[in-house]
């Protein structure tokens, strides 16, 4: 049985060990003059027997269905003969999908060798086998969960406290998956990564100023596999993110302080939803809107005053992130210069100070902490940024300050390496993941300092 | 003094707030009469000539027809129970309350017969004159030297930095506050006890060399001793400014004004010689007020 | 007081200095304001500019005689039959006798260019399904060919290449003329999945591999991510791990969303051996990724239920668990739906980390399941943007005409929920 027909049939399981014990917990109070003389409702004992059903089941189901794919796959490259055992994942992926292709029909077996087709039938029976093992241990399991929440029901047990234990410690796991996704962003990063640096010398990718993969001529040539440096890489987003923090910082925050200082309530109360838009647009609209109108433009632009510029220059990626950043740092240093205390105001403005003496001279610099963390924030967007680079970025690689010339990213990288089909295991394809943890550790050096400053500025003022 | 209950003095430490409630206190509402107010509130060639001022935060009358004269180099003192009305009639006098969108002032208000709400007058020039000083010291968080140089700064009153020096050392001797910060002025204000924040306060106010000095309960926010010495300096004070002064504290004002005001839920109901006041209040709600009947 | 009278004196003088930075100050300001504006009302105003035509096709009617000669095709029922027949032939007839000038060889091939790559296939299927039409005369709406199209749409825009002959163009002409082709509501790109055509693309499948894709998300991510305000907020001990969890919601919620890609193409497709380009893996790597907001809305709206009511609650002897679930969930529920359609607007639009799990393969058939190859509308737009063919432009923007009007019906409905349901305390 499939796991998606399994999925209800486990629900349906499980609503009715809960009329059951319902009832029976009914039955079991009747005698004793009625439900008072239960230690809880009757509501409690159904949940009890509905999550003692459920859960034990749906976590087999999970376990069997994540792993059941590994294990066949394990079992069928081994009923393989010994002589074309895979050498290499690489090998092993391409095998696996021939013989899967022919248990499914799409593929003819009169084109492949016997023993594929031999292992598709090993597949097929596998695949039978699993899904009847599957369907009878999760509904075992369920069955005798019920049944045991049904011999539980009893008037001397307080089954409120355990359906809330349960309940709790549901909602733990729930907050633990934080913990749990982090800890599968690091796992499928740095496996991959340590790989890379098996055949890349980690040197060679910090400090060489040479990036590319895509050159590799011979496989067996030394050396085909293209130059791994990541410094072209950095320096173009790092570009880009600066012409975006040039456009996003000055005009999100004086933005953020014209509306929060001068702009009358209805001014306000219409320009910030609009601006908040901004944020709200998906980043593959910007980039559409970067890729065939900004850069077209800038192209004629420069040309018309005389300059060479690509059509992919770092200027049109780097404008619209800019713009796509704007709300972002408005409203972040909105709540910045909100939480400077109105006293702060007062005194200024008593001693005779314009609005604008008071902005620049006493709260801005009181804000400064804050606004500078947001700014930091912002800057790990834009390097962060994916959409808007891949469309109007280039790929190739180079070491430039020009902003008219086409520069690539960390992150127009990592989505080209993985778009597609990949060969897994080849140095062009890790290298992806070690681009991918250098994204993780930088974005998250500077959140983490960043969220730092800014919770040191708000206790500051609380 | 006699008259006085001890039990007043807590009262300052609670914060006021601006915005009056509105009857919650209607037998006394019927003995005050709108515009009316008991004693002698006008003056010769006053600095201040206010004239049946009204004060709305939206459509709440907070402040109702109240005239009253404020004379020069004079020392006067606000009383009244919480929400009277009494900090808001304070802001009208340098427009603090142009920041507020909801609030409205009508009637006559002039300092030096020049009209303080002309929309052609300047707020940034009648500033300069009329200094204040808030219930909570509000330092900014620069140093020492920098909060009571901000102002000199930003008006341009020196020319060269022997000037502000000397501007900001005769601000904190007048502050009485030089001698316990001269040797770092460079530290950052807001690690300053309170009281000496609150005279910090002063000496940044003072450095503009303003004609008036709004006080906005100044030493509500303080210990005893440090309020000992913001009273202190007020009477020095009191040779060279017109000093207006909201407090809850009925010996506060008893020590440092010549003339006291009697505010009650909006009105202003008796003005006089401060001694009088405290001795003879000649209207029955400032008496009750000042034996503790109520506040 | 001489002295006060100088200082005075002093500031008036620098008044007029100091309010022209003043002014200028503000118009700094303004003109912030203005760049955002603009910026967004251009963006609008390009993307409608570029796309509406892409809601508008164009179609050749014609009455095509099936005459079984010129189809060399005896039998429609006979499989064999039918894949060696030429139909086409029948369409150029049809065109040639509004064209009666064009008659060679030549000039009938070009004729039969007119009509879309997908033309032949119309007249087949038709047959296919009513042998019984054969060697009768049919009415028959085709989809014009690209060319045509962007001829016909297109033929004043610079920014647009006529890529037909001028012997063409004046037969289009003609045909426009006596209204064989004509202009209609595009509702192909309702109705179809992807094409290599841009006539024949529709958006269909996306939409539904979008839909597809949200319900795993909303699914995973809802429930998931009250729960885990739920307890952050009511039972979590002040502890280490509690800090730990907190720390790590906040990275996560600034964390890239390619990196997320990363998290899906090495756990869910390489670990777990799930298939590519499917919505189930599209939709649980969206979830984690809308987690952190769904959880940090939920916590504020939790927040904002005043102690007042659980105190109410707990005094009448509910347990803890019974006042989180009868009185602070239900309370807390428009602000944790604000904040949830919010999320999955944000999912909704998100492509990068979808791209690394393979959604992105070209799809013509409009997925019927969470475990059919599906692709998302904001890939879709990215796969038409980065298309060489220049029919597929306004097909993108006029994705993104839809895509924007998903998003911003959702955000309508979060304002009009919080509107409508929330509470003054």
């Amino acid at each position: 049985m499939q796991t998606a027909n399994l999925l209800p049939l486990v629900l349906v399981l499980a609503v009715v060990a809960y009329g059951l014990a319902y009832m029976r917990s009914r039955a079991v109070a009747a005698p004793l003059g009625g439900i008072r003389n239960l230690k809880a409702l009757p509501f409690y004992y159904a949940t009890r027997a509905a999550l003692w059903c459920a859960i034990p089941a749906l976590l087999v189901l999970a376990a069997w269905a994540g792993f059941e794919g590994k294990v066949i796959q394990g079992i069928v490259i081994a009923s393989l003969p010994q002589d074309v055992w895979p050498e290499s994942p690489g090998e092993a992926s391409l095998i696996l999908s021939q013989i899967s292709n022919v248990a499914a029909g799409k593929l003819n077996p009169d084109f492949v060798p016997d023993y594929i087709v031999g292992a598709a039938s090993v597949l097929e029976t596998m695949d039978n086998q699993s899904a009847n093992f599957k369907a009878a241990l999760v509904l075992l399991v369920a069955v005798s969960g019920a049944a045991f929440a049904w011999t539980r029901v009893a008037p001397h047990i307080n089954a409120r406290l355990n359906v809330e234990t349960t309940l709790r410690r549901i909602f733990f796991v729930c907050a633990a998956l934080a913990v749990l996704t982090t800890a599968g962003i690091v796992f499928s990063v740095i496996l991959e990564t340590i790989r890379f640096f098996g055949r890349v010398p980690i040197s060679d990718f910090l400090f060489s100023t040479s990036w590319s993969p895509q050159t590799a001529l011979r496989a067996d040539q030394v050396g085909s596999e293209g130059a791994f440096g990541v410094i072209p890489l950095f320096t173009g987003t790092l570009l880009i993110s600066a012409i975006a923090l040039l456009v996003a910082v000055p005009v999100g925050l004086l933005s953020a302080i014209y509306l929060s200082e001068y702009a009358s309530k209805r001014v306000r109360s219409t320009a910030k939803p609009v601006l908040e838009m901004l944020a709200g647009i998906p980043t593959v609209v910007y980039g559409f809107f970067a890729a065939l109108t900004v850069a077209p433009f800038i192209r004629d632009l420069a040309e018309m005053v005389g300059l060479e510029a690509s059509s992919q220059s770092a200027l049109a990626a780097g404008l619209v992130m800019g713009i796509m950043i704007v709300p972002f740092v408005s409203s972040l240093s909105d709540d910045v210069i909100n939480a400077v205390p109105q006293a702060m105001r007062d005194g200024s403005l008593a001693l005779g100070a314009t609005q604008s003496e008071t902005m620049k001279k006493v709260i801005f610099p009181a804000a400064l902490p804050g606004i500078i963390g947001g700014i930091l924030l912002a800057a790990s967007r834009a390097i962060g940024e994916t959409m808007i680079v891949v469309m109007a970025a280039g790929l190739a690689a180079n070491l430039t300050a020009n902003p008219l010339e086409s520069v690539t990213t960390v992150t127009v990288q990592i989505a080209t390496l993985l778009v597609g089909d990949q060969e897994f295991d080849s140095a062009k394809t890790l290298s992806a993941f070690a681009l991918g943890m250098l994204l993780f550790i930088v974005t998250l050096l500077l959140n983490v300092v960043a969220l730092k400053i800014v919770r040191k500025y708000r206790e500051q003022y609380d | 003094m006699n008259t006085m209950n001890p039990a007043v003095t807590s009262e300052a430490d609670m914060p006021e707030e601006t915005i009056a409630p509105v009857d919650e206190d209607k037998p006394a509402e019927t003995l005050v009469e709108e515009g009316k107010t008991v004693g002698d509130p006008f003056s010769e060639n006053p600095k201040f000539k206010l004239r049946n001022v009204e004060v709305f935060y939206g459509q709440d009358r907070a402040i109702k027809n109240i005239s009253l004269d404020i004379g020069r180099n004079e020392v006067i003192a606000f009383i009244g129970p919480s929400g009277c009305g009494k900090s808001t009639f304070l802001r009208c006098l340098n427009r603090m309350n142009d920041s507020i969108d909801i609030c409205r002032v009508k009637g006559q208000l002039s300092i030096d017969d020049h009209d303080i709400y002309d929309p052609k007058r300047d707020v940034v020039e009648l500033r300069a004159r009329v200094g204040m000083v808030f219930q909570k010291p509000n330092p900014f968080p620069k140093s020492i030297y920098d909060n009571v140089a901000y102002g000199p700064r930003i008006h341009g009153l020196a020319n060269r930095k022997s000037d502000l020096d000397e501007i900001v050392e005769n601000s904190l001797r007048k502050a009485g506050l030089w001698d316990e910060v001269k040797d770092r002025l460079d530290a950052v204000a807001t690690g300053m006890s309170g009281g000496q924040q609150q005279r910090l306060c002063i000496a940044r106010a003072i450095a503009v060399s303003p004609e008036v000095i709004l006080m906005d309960e100044p030493c509500s926010a303080l210990d005893p001793i440090a309020t000992a010495k913001v009273e202190e300096l007020i009477s020095e004070m009191s040779e060279s400014y017109t000093i207006v002064i909201v407090t809850h504290s009925m010996q506060q004002a008893a020590r440092v004004s010549h003339r006291t005001a009697y505010f009650h839920l909006g009105h202003l109901v008796e003005v006089n010689e401060t001694t009088k006041v405290f001795t003879a209040p000649e209207h029955e709600l400032t008496e009750s007020y000042i034996t503790g009947r109520f506040g | 007081m001489t002295d006060q009278r100088s200082q005075a004196e002093i500031v008036r003088n620098s008044l007029k200095r100091r309010y022209r930075k003043e002014r200028r100050f503000r118009l700094y300001g303004m003109l912030a304001i203005f760049i955002a504006l603009a910026s967004l009302a251009i963006l609008f105003a390009d993307i409608i500019s570029k796309g509406h035509t892409g809601f508008v096709k164009t179609t050749i009617t014609l009455d095509v005689t099936l005459d079984s000669e010129t189809m060399y095709l005896d039998d429609p029922t006979d499989e064999d039959q039918l894949s060696m027949a030429d139909f086409v032939a029948p369409i150029i007839a049809a065109l040639q006798a509004h064209i009666p000038e064009a008659d060679s060889a030549g000039e009938k091939r070009e004729l039969g260019r007119l009509i879309g790559t997908y033309g032949a296939s119309e007249i087949r299927d038709l047959l296919k399904d009513n042998p019984g039409l054969l060697n009768t005369t049919q009415t028959m709406e085709f989809l014009a060919h690209d060319r045509v199209s962007t001829y016909v749409k297109h033929a004043d825009n610079p920014r647009y290449s006529v890529k037909l002959s001028d012997q063409q163009q004046r037969w289009v002409d003609q045909l426009q003329a006596k209204g064989v082709i004509d202009t209609g509501f595009n509702d192909v790109l309702f109705s179809r999945g992807d094409s290599r055509e841009p006539a024949n693309a529709g958006i269909l499948g996306a939409i539904v591999g979008s839909l597809l894709t949200m319900l795993v998300t909303l699914a995973i991510a809802f429930p998931v991510g009250i729960a885990a305000a739920v307890y952050l907020e009511e039972f979590a001990p002040q502890n280490r791990i509690t800090d730990f969890i907190e720390v790590n919601i906040n990275n996560l919620a600034a964390v890239p969303s390619i990196i997320f890609g990363l998290l899906g193409l090495a756990v869910f497709i390489g670990l777990f051996g799930m298939p590519r380009s499917v919505p189930v893996v599209g939709g649980m790597v969206l979830a984690l990724m809308t987690l952190p907001t769904i959880i940090i809305s939920g916590r504020a709206a939790i927040k904002s239920v005043p102690p007042s009511i659980r105190e109410a609650a707990e005094g009448v002897g509910a347990s803890k668990m019974q006042v989180v679930l009868h009185h602070v969930i239900p309370l807390a529920m428009p602000g944790m739906l604000t904040g949830s359609i919010i999320g999955m607007a944000q999912a909704l639009g998100e492509t990068a980390p979808l791209l690394l799990i393979g959604m992105v393969a070209f799809i013509v058939d409009v997925p019927s399941g969470f475990l059919d190859s599906a692709t998302v509308l904001p890939v879709q737009i990215y796969l038409w943007a980065s298309s060489s063919e220049q029919g597929f432009i306004e097909l993108a923007s006029a994705g993104i005409m839809v895509l924007l009007t998903f998003m911003i019906t959702m955000n309508a409905l979060a304002i009009w929920l919080r509107k409508r349901l929330e509470r003054r305390w």
